[in-house]
């Protein structure tokens, strides 16, 4: 009887909105078989940016997007509203799987050469996306709105700024003023909440939209060509002798791949939980070390490594050209030779991006071209002397903040050569040239030490050297 | 078999299609309309362009003001304002020290981020200098190390001498500064953009 009723609302209903009519197809299109495991990335990005949907939706309930209140709001979802540090961590977690797997679907498509005819929309409207998955993250991190949030606006509307004619009005566009001030969250919030994701749903949707308009490529054999004239044909005649249904044969991966996906990330957000909020957005407290979340460290140190005289050129016209070239895959080559075995270079390219990327990342993380502020003095077992000299030297050593660039024994900065052995390589006299006039970034002290400081100070770089080696023991 | 240029993903077919649409029924069931005269499909043809045209200055009229709201900011003239930072006492000759005042023009909303801060040295008697705080490279805040008699800058290792210039580093110029005056026995500093470029 109920079974019954059931059947017929369902019916009733089915006839009149046509859900059957518009999903069936969708659903039981057939796809090829050898779509494997190396098909799921795409989905799985998808899944990710929907857990980011329902996260944030969620968030917002608490979060206020003011100037003055952002950051107490998100004091109080971390540490007082309950599931909120879960919450924050399924965020964070969560736009990172979608940084994470937008970047390795990208690769295996292109590793695939599946963006070749018919499918040169499909990657197109992928780069679109990439972007702006990117600039979730940027904005999202300064939704944060702690200190390390405040001062990345600035550094990014440092960046806009370098644009010529126009820089300094984007620059004030991004700040929402003059200054990081009321007007500078509100804005971010926007466009990380409405502008982008309203972006990402159309692109979304015409991104799925292509892949049913074209199909899902079958995976690449060598030998086998893309001809434009003959694809489609050949397509059809594949999916014919060798398809499946969409559902269930070939979605049951991505499901099982996004669900595992999922899980990774709450158990992150239970087990490690998210970022620690900063001090507070206040830009008179200066004793701040912004830094962008992971997603975005390589270019902190690409900003680091830059040579000065290059580096507008870089921050200006390298994502133009990185962006530009990413685009222009498709249009560079759309037909020919699809498998990986047989395109070395896209091999070549596919493993150099990420090693460069990585190799950056490391560099990123690890930043050593920042002065280490808070080096302690050397000790005495390091220096080798209690007064006298040498330990005044050190002392110097540390009060003038050399040792916040320069590495001795494993204490102190890396900006600066390693001065461990500095007494082995450098004579008195060029190290007070060196030290008074100073060199390629590095400082002159001339005008700060004394004579007897300096003299100090060169006694004790001069006593940094190798151990003797000990009398060979008969 | 597919037809001629048809796509190969998703495909309904033909016989289906529509199948339980009711308003394709009736959409069939009107009757063909009568043949136009040539004045008849001028006109519609003015109609439409004029329909469009009035939807596109429609459209525009009601975007004005939203584009001018979130790009006003670009436009206006910086306002500048004198900020008293305290009496001259307070401060020593030749030492540096970080001074807090409010913007120019703060929102009633903008809680702790209406404040900002500089570097402010008393040279001589009565005469002083505020540099920013904004790196020359990207803005960074600096910081003065007083035994060094430099600034230094955590982000990416800029660094420059006392009076300004830059040591060390990336940053393209010096560190810009603030007018700074005296004024009935206080300091003051007069309020600026962030230096961009």
């Amino acid at each position: 009887m109920i079974k019954r009723l059931l059947k017929t609302i369902w019916s009733t209903l089915d006839d009149r909105v046509g859900l059957s009519s518009m999903l069936l197809p969708i659903l039981k299109h057939p796809v090829p078989r050898g779509a494997r495991w190396w098909y799921v990335f795409g989905s799985a990005t998808m899944f990710a940016f929907i857990i980011q949907v329902l996260s944030g939706i969620t968030l917002a309930f608490s979060y206020i997007a003011s100037s003055s209140q952002a950051y107490e709001t998100l004091f109080f979802i971390t540490n007082d509203a309950p599931f909120g540090r879960v919450l924050r961590g399924l965020h964070y977690y969560g736009a990172s799987a979608m940084v994470l797997m937008v970047g390795i679907h990208m690769g295996q498509v292109f590793l695939a050469g599946s963006y070749k005819f018919p499918r040169e929309m499909n990657w197109l409207s992928g780069v679109v996306l990439l972007a702006l998955t990117l600039g979730m993250g940027f904005t999202g991190q300064l939704l944060r709105w702690d200190q390390n949030a405040t001062w990345s606006v600035v550094v990014g509307a440092e960046q806009a700024g370098r644009l010529p004619f126009i820089g300094e009005r984007v620059a004030r566009f991004i700040l929402g003023g003059d200054t990081v001030g009321g007007a500078t969250l509100s804005r971010f919030f926007v466009i990380h909440v409405f502008l982008i994701p309203a972006f990402i749903f159309a692109g979304l949707g015409l991104h799925l939209l292509l892949v049913l308009r074209h199909g899902i490529s079958e995976p690449p054999v060598p030998g086998e060509l893309v001809d434009p004239k003959t694809y489609r044909a050949r397509y059809q005649e594949h999916l014919a002798k060798d398809g499946v249904p969409f559902w269930p044969d070939a979605a049951w991966r991505d499901i099982v791949f996004g669900a595992v996906m999922a899980l990774g990330i709450l158990a992150l957000a239970i087990v490690v939980g998210p970022p620690e909020l900063g001090a507070p957005p206040d830009p008179s407290i200066i004793s701040a070390d912004p830094r962008p979340d992971w997603y975005l460290l390589w270019y902190f140190a690409v900003l680091a490594l830059a040579p000065p005289r290059l580096e507008t050129f870089i921050i200006l016209l390298v994502p133009v050209v990185i962006g530009g070239l990413i685009f222009s895959v498709p249009l560079l080559s759309n037909k020919g030779e699809r498998s990986a075995h047989r395109r070395p270079w896209a091999i070549a390219i596919v493993v150099m991006s990420v090693t460069g990327i990585g190799a950056l990342w490391i560099v990123g993380s690890r930043s050593p071209w920042s002065p280490k502020f808070d080096a302690p003095p050397l000790t005495g077992s390091v220096v080798g002397a209690t007064e006298g000299p040498v330990a005044e030297g050190a002392r110097l050593f540390h009060d003038k903040r050399c040792l916040s660039c320069h590495l001795v024994a494993g204490h102190g900065g890396r900006r600066g050569p390693d001065l461990t052995h500095i007494g082995d390589l450098l004579t008195a006299e060029d190290m007070t040239i060196r030290i008074s006039n100073g060199g390629t970034n590095m400082p002159g002290f001339a005008g700060t030490l004394t004579p007897s400081e300096l003299s100090e100070l060169v006694a004790f770089l001069r006593s940094r050297k190798r151990a003797a080696p000990s009398p060979a023991t008969p | 078999m597919k037809r001629e240029g048809e796509s190969p993903g998703v495909s309904v077919d033909p016989a289906k299609e529509g199948a339980g649409d009711a308003s394709l029924d009736l959409g069939q069931a009107h009757a063909e309309p009568p043949p136009q005269t040539p004045h008849e499909i001028a006109r519609r043809q003015l109609l439409g362009k004029m329909s469009l045209g009035l939807g596109v200055v429609c459209g525009a009229a009601i975007s004005v003001p939203g584009i001018g709201f979130v790009v006003a900011p670009i436009f206006r003239d910086p306002p500048r304002q004198w900020r008293a930072l305290g009496p001259v006492e307070q401060f020593k000759v030749g030492e540096t020290v970080n001074v807090v005042f409010v913007d120019a023009s703060p929102l009633p909303w903008a809680g702790v981020t209406s404040k900002t801060s500089a570097w402010l040295r008393r040279v001589a008697e009565g005469e002083f200098i505020a540099f920013s705080v904004n790196c020359a490279h990207l803005g960074c805040p600096v910081r003065w190390m007083e035994q060094a008699r430099l600034f230094m800058c955590p982000c990416h290792g800029g660094v420059y001498y006392e009076d300004g210039r830059v040591a060390a580093g990336p940053p393209p110029h010096p560190l810009s500064q603030y007018a700074v005056r005296v004024n009935a026995g206080q300091v003051e500093i007069q309020t600026d953009p962030i230096p961009i470029g």
